[in-house]
């Protein structure tokens, strides 16, 4: 390595570390849920845990990862895009190019892995753009369990490609039609399914928040993003990237490739939806402009009025758009290891444009907030420096809402 | 003695299994709230368990999600909750309160804040349902503190280390929830109900209520033998729903059918 590392766990302790036995990260995290899914949450955990540890279910795991999902996902040096932003070498991690086409299948499969081995029969899920939906119900068709995902209104109407995907593939797909109709009702609705029915179902949440063991299960099932980019990125420069961006709605994706790299001295940056501009309200950035709260079973930034109703939030993105994220993010950012940043709508849209003019790859609305934040930082760096850009998802499910924005009827 | 301990005692020394409704304040707006409390205990309520609005109640079923919503349209704030309670005691000193909601908006309003204008609003205990004994402090402390009762749920799924732990933490009584699912549900199974109790019973001296899924008066009949207390949420808040527009036969159908749950366990004791 090129590089000396200056924060290394040798120095202090790692930041990998946490959650604690509570599911803590710092303040936030924890176990906000009805007594009812408090045995539920803890039995999950204990099984968790076990298969962790479990080399038979390990192996399974790596299995499929590879020969179903399609792993290690490539690491592409963008040359066009990097010529573009005259600054810094940019690489994309495909994830767009897994199975369904998006990170949430690395989740979904170890989730449906593991309710294998709880012995549950049913899968249920909320979803938001669709792609963990998709995801459940692929690996619900794969596995053979029954699967109903949850879904705003809304958002069905946003993602009728995916809702029809979710259909083929056997799920029932719920519309929810409380509150703002998006996934933050859909993630309402699902937990009351799962209190009803837990003695056969299990809830395959996509995203690092929720009760604990969630957002430290989810977070490790993303992990292999960032240990693949890591050992992706020395053996094509012989040393460490010089800074990473990932979109942050729930905010698995980024985790997903950061937390390889919480002990090295490799800047990471988290883009929220910024929507139309902080200013007017209409945004999803809970890091960036929330509060810490308690909501969804944890503790950690929301966006919320002042007497602590959770706000409607906006994003030109589905999978963006929920006034939450994961509480160990909420953690970085006060801590101060990972910066958290906004991009609108717009910016998003010309980004979605401008890596598929320069690369030929359409990104999913949520990952073209991190090309346009990466955009923005290549040319303020030199051009042998290195940014890793997690491309989460890819762009096709998007294509009705591109046009619309543009005034074209498909 | 709490105003929660002296009416459970009482109802105890009179041989009766105290009537619990709950009503989410602000529903079907902010001036419905205090004459349906009075009316509620006029029909026959030993304690009123009044909900406060929030725009993700993950708990409850389809009847007070959409209390809550119409709540909050009128704009029900946690203050408002407080002035409904403090209007309420100007009249009733005896009828104890206890408030029932979820963590967020109260700790927007300021977990200590909130303590001391619910003491003098005159408010009796605290059922935070998203905040299991392991997260309950700071805020389980801070009541004990100003003389209110913390009070839990306990559930189907709630194991005996747990169920000892909830006990030790609670206080005023505890919550049994009697299903599993949301409010309003409708799978009450009576004798698995009865089963669970005595192991609760075993584990505390806690009055012990009973909640989630009472729809009407033969189940809260059924209950009214084992049980301390009988809950009954959705089903007059489905009343409530029901009459919205014709405020006068609102407080005449809720409390009749409130006498009716009262008569119907009375005639199960007696």
């Amino acid at each position: 390595m090129s590089r000396p590392l200056k924060q290394t766990a040798s120095f202090r302790e790692s930041l990998r570390r946490l959650p604690d036995a509570g599911g803590h990260f710092g303040v936030y995290g924890g176990r906000f849920v009805a007594e009812t899914l408090m045995g539920p949450v803890e039995d999950l955990r204990a099984a968790y845990e076990q298969c962790r540890r479990d080399a038979d279910f390990q192996a399974e795991l790596q299995r499929d990862l590879r020969d179903y999902v399609g792993r290690p996902s490539p690491l592409y040096l963008a040359q066009r895009l990097t010529a573009e932003c005259q600054g810094a070498r940019i690489y994309l991690k495909r994830e767009d190019l897994n199975h369904t086409g998006a990170h949430k299948i690395n989740n979904a499969l170890g989730q449906a892995l593991l309710a294998k081995r709880m012995g549950k029969t049913r899968l249920i899920a909320e979803t938001g753009a669709g792609q963990h939906g998709v995801a459940t119900a692929t690996v619900a068709a794969r596995f053979g369990f029954e699967c109903v995902v949850y879904m705003g209104e809304a958002d069905m109407h946003r993602q009728a490609i995916n809702v029809y995907r979710m259909k083929l593939l056997g799920a029932t797909v719920v519309p929810v039609t409380s509150g703002s109709r998006t996934l933050k009702d859909a993630l309402n609705e699902a937990m009351r399914d799962w209190v009803a029915n837990v003695d056969n179902t299990f809830y395959v949440i996509g995203t690092v928040a929720g009760p604990h063991p969630y957002p430290m299960m989810v977070r490790d099932f993303h992990a292999c993003i960032g240990e693949e980019a890591r050992q992706q990125v020395l053996s094509a420069e012989g040393r460490l990237p010089d800074a990473l961006v990932a979109c942050v709605g729930g905010g698995s994706n980024a985790i997903g490739l950061f937390h390889a790299f919480l002990d090295d001295d490799v800047r990471l940056y988290g883009v929220e939806a910024g929507g139309e501009g902080l200013a007017s309200g209409k945004h999803a950035a809970s890091l960036t402009a929330g509060r810490s709260g308690v909501l969804h079973g944890n503790r950690t930034y929301l966006l919320e009025d002042e007497a602590g109703q959770i706000r409607e939030t906006h994003s030109i993105s589905a999978g963006l758009d929920y006034p939450g994220v994961g509480p160990e993010h909420a953690w970085l950012k006060d801590i101060g290891r990972v910066t958290y940043d906004t991009i609108t709508d717009s910016q998003a849209l010309q980004a979605f444009h401008a890596l598929t003019r320069h690369e030929g790859i359409m990104p999913a609305l949520e990952s073209a907030h991190a090309v346009a934040y990466t955009m923005q930082l290549a040319p303020t760096m030199r051009g042998d420096q290195i940014i890793i850009v997690n491309l989460s998802g890819r762009g096709d499910k998007d294509i009705h809402t591109v046009a619309s924005h543009e005034g074209i009827e498909l | 003695m709490s105003r929660l301990a002296q009416r459970f005692a009482e109802s105890k020394r009179a041989g009766r299994t105290a009537l619990v409704p709950y009503i989410t304040a602000g529903d079907p707006d902010k001036s419905a709230s205090v004459p349906l409390m009075h009316a509620l205990v006029e029909a026959g309520a030993d304690v009123l368990e009044l909900g406060v609005p929030f725009s993700d109640p993950t708990a409850d079923g389809a009847v007070i999600q959409q209390a809550c919503e119409r709540a909050l349209k009128h704009g029900t704030t946690l203050a408002d909750v407080l002035a409904m309670v403090r209007e309420f005691r100007a009249q009733d000193a005896r009828t104890p309160v206890v408030l029932m909601g979820y963590l967020n908006p109260l700790e927007a309003f300021g977990l200590k804040a909130f303590v001391t204008a619910a003491a003098e609003a005159g408010v009796d205990g605290v059922l935070t349902v998203d905040m299991p004994p392991e997260e309950a402090e700071p805020l389980a402390g801070l009541l004990r503190a100003r003389g209110l009762d913390p009070v839990f749920l306990l559930a189907p799924t709630t194991d005996a280390a747990r169920l000892k732990r909830i006990c030790e933490t609670a206080a005023g009584f505890v919550y049994y929830v009697s299903l599993k699912g949301v409010t309003g549900a409708a799978n009450l199974d009576v004798a698995a109900v009865r089963r669970r109790l005595e192991s609760v019973r075993r584990t505390t001296r806690l009055p012990v209520g009973v909640g989630f899924g009472v729809r009407d008066a033969h189940t809260a009949a059924q209950l009214a033998g084992m049980a301390d207390a009988v809950v009954v949420g959705s089903a007059i808040v489905g009343r409530i729903a029901e009459f919205q527009s014709q405020r006068r036969d609102m407080l005449t159908k809720v409390g009749a059918f409130v006498r009716e749950l009262r008569q119907a366990m009375d005639a199960a004791r007696a």
